[in-house]
């Protein structure tokens, strides 16, 4: 259930996402979704993949320093109002998210959110009591 | 103007003599009375009575900075600590510091040397001397301080920083000397330029400058701001403190007081004694020193020197400004920094010792250090919070070791230069040398 998202430490200057990118074309491995955390010096890349192990392998051949890092996504409604919902329900179960980032479903309608918290588990069985779909790791890999 | 003419300028053969006869006397008190040296020069099989001439004096064996260190904090002293009046210790050096005591007639010599200099620059008992250096542990502030009651000046012992109250006590009490390291010299004066006020209007007669590494074109930029000379003052803590040399108003050289100090020039790679004007590393022998006498000590500073008779009439051997280091310490604020003070910072942060490498900039008047950091597994998280609170933690641990704070820049694995042998972890951008 839980994605195996890879996490990339990058300084900020010009032209450094390109070579992380150019290294994951060469492998073959493709992106489905990204986020960047960027401060002034340095950034964190954050990709989940269609195949995370071989992504990561590939990664630190070049030399780049690779985390993996657990995350999970939910399927929510791709309509105006869609990601309040389920912000609201961790917020009132006191769950404090790290970051998160979303893109769009190829099912009609439907748009994936992807989440990390400290306490995954935990957010994980708050979403299922609240009846959130959570996808699978291996259908965001797939889609 | 002299303070000591009978000494300062005597004839350079009346002078060796007088050095032969001190070097003799502090060798044997030294072996006598402190089992460092008696244990040294006994498995090196040389002995006070094997110093016949000055030239002898190459027979003994170095000291360097390890061995005051192994001496901590008293090993060195010559005399009872009922007999010593000051104590003082050298600042952020790595491992235990190299303290220094001083009996009463220590200080007396202390500020005989630089009574010496500060006539030289012109300063006497009509000044008011503003003195920004340090008052503690640090030499500097003290030294001068002596010095300065010696020529009866009045000092202003006001220390560095408090920039615009300098300026206000400068105009005020009508300040007409100062002592300063190069870059807070300049940028006291920048900051009486911003407030509209020309540092020329003060009527500074003279200059004292010291404790860093400066060029021809920072004493050009700080005598253009205050519209004087600026001279320099050369010491070093585990000698006495500031005093060795000072420059005359020829401003060719800084005259070693040679009957206090015996200068040689070494080869720090051979360690054999160089001849006149040859660039070499400064050793330096206390000639007059009761409670702490230091025989051939390696400054590790890079120098040559003439004896050539100066301009002023003065006898007195000329070393020339500091040109760099035999080792790999670099002076950033005026406080010393060795590269192994950063990696001991560092392993206390991971556990295992990352790359680095140290950036030393001027962007202005003020120094600035950055350390680089290569990223690893040990190093890195998931969360821009968690890796700002690792940089913090490493400038912390940086700011604990050597007293500095620096700018800490977390870079990629790999990215620093990788170096086959002894690495270089400096890169001074200064361009001081």
């Amino acid at each position: 259930m839980k994605i195996k998202q890879l996490s990339i430490f990058l300084q900020n200057r010009m032209g450094s996402l390109s070579k992380p990118l150019e290294v994951l074309t060469v492998a073959d491995v493709n992106i489905r979704a990204m986020c960047m955390a960027d401060t002034s010096e340095f950034g964190i890349l954050r990709l989940v993949v269609d195949d995370p192990i071989k992504g990561k392998e590939a990664l630190e051949e070049n030399n780049f320093l690779v985390k993996i890092t657990e995350i999970i996504g939910v399927e929510m409604n791709d309509t105006p109002g869609g990601l309040t919902t389920v912000l609201g329900i961790i917020k009132d179960n006191l769950i404090d998210l790290e970051y998160l980032y979303a893109f769009s479903h190829d099912k009609a309608g439907k748009a994936i959110l992807l989440l990390h918290a400290d306490n995954i588990d935990k957010l994980i069985s708050v979403l299922q009591e609240n009846n959130i779909p959570i996808v699978s790791a291996e259908e965001v890999y797939s889609l | 103007m002299f303070w000591n003419e009978e000494i300062e300028t005597m004839p350079r053969q009346e002078l060796e003599e007088l050095q032969l006869k001190k070097l003799q006397a502090t060798v044997k008190r030294a072996f006598d009375k402190i089992p460092y040296y008696n244990k040294k020069y006994t498995e090196a099989e040389v002995f006070p009575e094997d110093i016949e001439t000055l030239k002898d004096i190459e027979k003994l064996p170095f000291i360097t900075k390890d061995d005051l260190r192994e001496s901590y904090p008293f090993g060195l002293f010559a005399v009872d600590i009922k007999e010593i009046k000051e104590l003082h210790s050298s600042s952020g050096t790595t491992g235990k510091p190299v303290v220094s005591g001083y009996t009463e007639k220590d200080l007396d010599t202390w500020a005989e040397t630089i009574a010496r200099g500060l006539t030289m620059m012109g300063i006497g008992e009509d000044d008011i001397l503003q003195n920004t250096h340090g008052y503690g542990m640090f030499t500097g502030g003290f030294g001068v301080h002596y010095g300065s009651h010696k020529v009866g000046a009045a000092i202003i012992p006001i220390s560095t920083g408090q920039t615009r109250r300098q300026i206000e006590i400068m105009q005020d009490f009508g300040t007409t000397g100062l002592i300063f390291t190069p870059s807070y010299g300049i940028h006291l004066g920048e900051v009486a330029l911003e407030d509209g006020l020309d540092p020329k209007d003060f009527g500074i007669k003279a200059i004292g400058f010291g404790a860093e590494g400066w060029t021809e074109e920072i004493r050009h930029r700080v005598e253009e701001i205050f519209g004087t000379k600026a001279y320099n003052i050369y010491g070093l803590t585990e000698l006495m403190g500031p005093g060795v040399g000072i420059e005359c108003e020829a401003q060719a050289g800084l005259h070693i007081a040679e009957d206090i100090y015996y200068p040689e020039i070494i080869d720090p790679n051979t360690q054999r004694t160089l001849g006149e004007n040859q660039p070499g590393e400064l050793v330096l022998t206390n000639l007059e020193r009761e409670g702490m006498p230091v025989i051939r000590f390696r400054t590790k500073d890079l120098t040559k020197i003439t004896y050539e008779k100066c301009d002023c009439g003065r006898t007195h051997a000329r070393m020339s400004r500091i040109t760099g280091r035999s080792d790999d310490m670099i002076k950033v604020k005026g406080v010393a920094i060795f590269p192994s003070q950063i990696e001991k910072a560092l392993l206390r942060v991971g556990d295992v010792e990352p790359h680095y490498m140290i950036i030393v900039t001027r962007p202005g008047t003020l120094d600035e250090i950055e350390v680089k950091v290569e990223a690893s597994k040990d190093l890195f998280f998931d969360g821009v919070k968690e890796m700002m609170a690792i940089q913090n933690k490493i400038g912390k641990s940086i700011e604990n070791e050597t007293g500095i704070r620096v700018k800490v820049t977390l870079v990629e694995p790999k990215t620093l230069p990788r170096f086959e042998g002894k690495a270089k972890r400096v890169i001074d951008k200064r361009n001081l040398h």
